[in-house]
């Protein structure tokens, strides 16, 4: 697989910080940031990951299983996640969720038919000082009303 | 930058530079006292050091409350493995979010923490597992780690003293066991994260089979003021053995929330009345979560209390992670009991049964329960499962889930008779207006 000269670069030094002999440990951050440029963790992804940190693609796939950001399927391109944790459901999380859930059209980890939006309920993302929080791919917002959350899907709809 | 509006009752260590303009640049933190605790760590023996530690009664900030220096001396120094110093940045405890504001605030303060602990235990590599969904601190501190290897703050022989270090961050991929020190050292060895059988400890055998030093942001952030100003004036904020400041994040049903850095053993009512504003609407209190959703809940007759480790333990609670959750009259106890049960079990590894096993059944229980189908033995029976999942696993999952359960449904029983025979849940209405 061919990547861009910056997930090369990202890559390389991957390989270099970890005791010699331990690449496996590569083999987590590669898998994410890969996912991050290509959408998702496809047969052939979890094939160039196994050679370049010289493990077995039995041994990255079962990773892929494990960690929740690590996904098959593509995710649109802007994936929403709504806290509902203990903060957020004490301030409105659910209520939230369930308000995107209809603006979107989507239920728990679908994605819109045109590919540009997707929802998660997440677990705890660590902003529960300013609840109810979320998430859109990494960009944290805080104290989110529905109305915020709908100018943020506003904002991206017009983008496209 | 995340900063939320301090209170006149904080106690500034290891937030002293929150707030400065550039608080992230190795410039202010130069001008602000920076690496001269490094240099006097460079000119005491490793010994010294962890005395000092010991003395500071500095206490493990991640939730478990194990006394810093004592951990630091469990590593072997004369071993021939390479040591390493791992930092656990993972934070993802339910109503925690200081280390956040510790990465994003003040990034250098952790690296010469970090530092400071690698001479201390002879490593010359740390590492800094951060959550994957922090990725934005990720990259602040990868910025930090650069413009401290351009100015010759890390890599060899810092500033001339013939001291090699090296530091690196590793981002995890979403997954809460992962906070869980073995866990942790299974994940950053690449693979899933499930938690080890100890003995051996990782200070004996930890990441790669190496002796290993394992640490919360917040507790190596508070290593450099020790190291600088004597780790008896440390000592001297809290009460005995329990040393020093606390980073405590409000949240839930309270006027200002927000992380206040307050001294351990601050008076809980005093932190929810005085520092966080009271509770919104002037509703009363009804529960607090004294420290991520792991701890057992205080009802609001016991809140009255030093927040202090060894206060918490007595009133069969725990300090925990700082997360402190306030929790109005109006919250129903089921539900909240159900979305604390929710989180295990997704979070859960599936690598013991008790806990694979028991947070699923638990979960179903409680949803049935606040769907109105639950029976009048299935209120003594959560408690009595929850107990059976007690120290039964490897790593502490297991017991974080069956604690606050039991003393939910301890506590406020009439919440879960008021759920039987079919009544719909007494609480449900809107919730709390959201605070802008």
């Amino acid at each position: 697989m061919t990547f861009s000269p910056e997930l090369e670069a990202k890559f390389a030094k991957l390989l270099e910080i970890y005791p010699p002999g331990r690449t496996r440990s590569a083999v987590i951050p590669m898998l994410l940031y890969a996912q991050d440029e290509v959408g998702q963790i496809s047969n052939e992804l979890i094939e160039e990951v196994a050679r370049r940190c010289k493990v077995t693609p039995l041994q990255v796939d079962e990773v892929v299983g494990y960690y929740s950001m690590l996904h098959r399927k593509p995710q649109g391109k802007y994936h929403v996640q709504v806290c509902t944790n203990i903060s957020c459901l004490l301030t409105g999380g659910e209520e939230l969720y369930e308000h995107a859930s209809k603006r979107l059209g989507l239920g728990n980890k679908e994605v819109t038919a045109d590919g540009q939006f997707s929802l998660e309920e997440v677990e705890c993302i660590g902003a529960c000082s300013w609840a109810p929080a979320i998430q859109i791919n990494y960009d944290f917002h805080h104290q989110v009303t529905p109305e915020k959350l709908d100018q943020l899907i506003e904002e991206r709809r017009k983008k496209q | 930058m995340l900063y939320n509006e301090p209170s006149p009752l904080e106690v500034k260590i290891v937030t002293k530079r929150f707030g400065l303009p550039n608080s992230t640049s190795l410039d202010t933190y130069l001008a602000t006292d920076g690496f001269k605790a490094f240099f006097k760590a460079l000119e005491m023996t490793p010994e010294q050091i962890i005395e000092e530690v010991k003395v500071s009664a500095l206490r493990g900030r991640g939730g478990a409350g194990f006394p810093a220096g004592l951990k630091w001396s469990f590593v072997p120094r004369n071993s021939p493995k390479p040591k390493y110093v791992v930092v656990n940045a993972d934070e993802s405890e339910p109503g925690t979010c200081k280390d956040r504001l510790l990465m994003e605030n003040d990034p250098h303060q952790l690296l010469e923490g970090i530092m400071i602990a690698g001479r201390a235990i002879g490593s010359q590599k740390g590492y800094i597992y951060i959550r994957g969904e922090y990725r934005y601190l990720i990259e602040m501190m990868d910025r930090a780690i650069a413009e401290a290897y351009s100015r010759n703050y890390l890599g060899k022989n810092i500033q001339g003293t013939g001291f090699d270090f090296d530091i690196y961050t590793h981002t995890g991929a979403g997954a809460y066991e992962c906070g869980e020190e073995t866990a942790l050292l299974d994940s950053i060895e690449g693979k899933r994260g499930i938690p080890r059988m100890k003995p051996p400890f990782p200070a004996v055998v930890g990441a790669w089979q190496s002796p290993t030093l394992l640490n919360n942001v917040e507790t190596l952030s508070s290593v450099p003021a020790i190291i600088r100003d004597g780790g008896a004036a440390f000592a001297a904020l809290g009460p005995p053995k329990n040393g020093g400041t606390r980073m405590v994040c409000l949240s839930g049903h309270i006027n200002k929330p927000g992380v206040y850095e307050l001294p351990v053993g601050f008076n809980l009512l005093r932190m929810i009345y005085e520092v966080g504003g009271g509770i919104p609407n002037g509703k009363k209190l009804k529960a607090v979560v004294p420290g991520g959703s792991s701890c057992p809940l205080l009802k609001a007759d016991e809140c009255d209390i030093p927040m202090d480790f060894d206060t918490l333990a007595k009133v069969k609670s725990m300090l925990g992670s700082g997360g402190t959750v306030i929790l109005n009259e109006d919250t129903c106890m089921v539900k909240f009991a159900l979305r604390i049960m929710k989180f295990y079990a997704h979070e859960s590894c599936g690598w013991c049964i008790p806990c694979r096993e028991g947070t699923t059944w638990l979960k179903k229980m409680l949803q049935r329960m606040h769907d109105g189908g639950g029976q009048k033995s299935d209120i003594p029976l959560i408690g009595e499962l929850s107990k059976n999942m007690l120290g039964r696993t490897f790593c502490a999952l297991g017991d974080a889930a069956a604690m606050p359960t039991i003393s939910i449904v301890e506590k406020f029983p009439e919440d879960f008779e008021a759920h039987l025979n079919g009544k719909p849940c007494p609480y449900s209405h809107a919730a709390e207006p959201v605070l802008v």
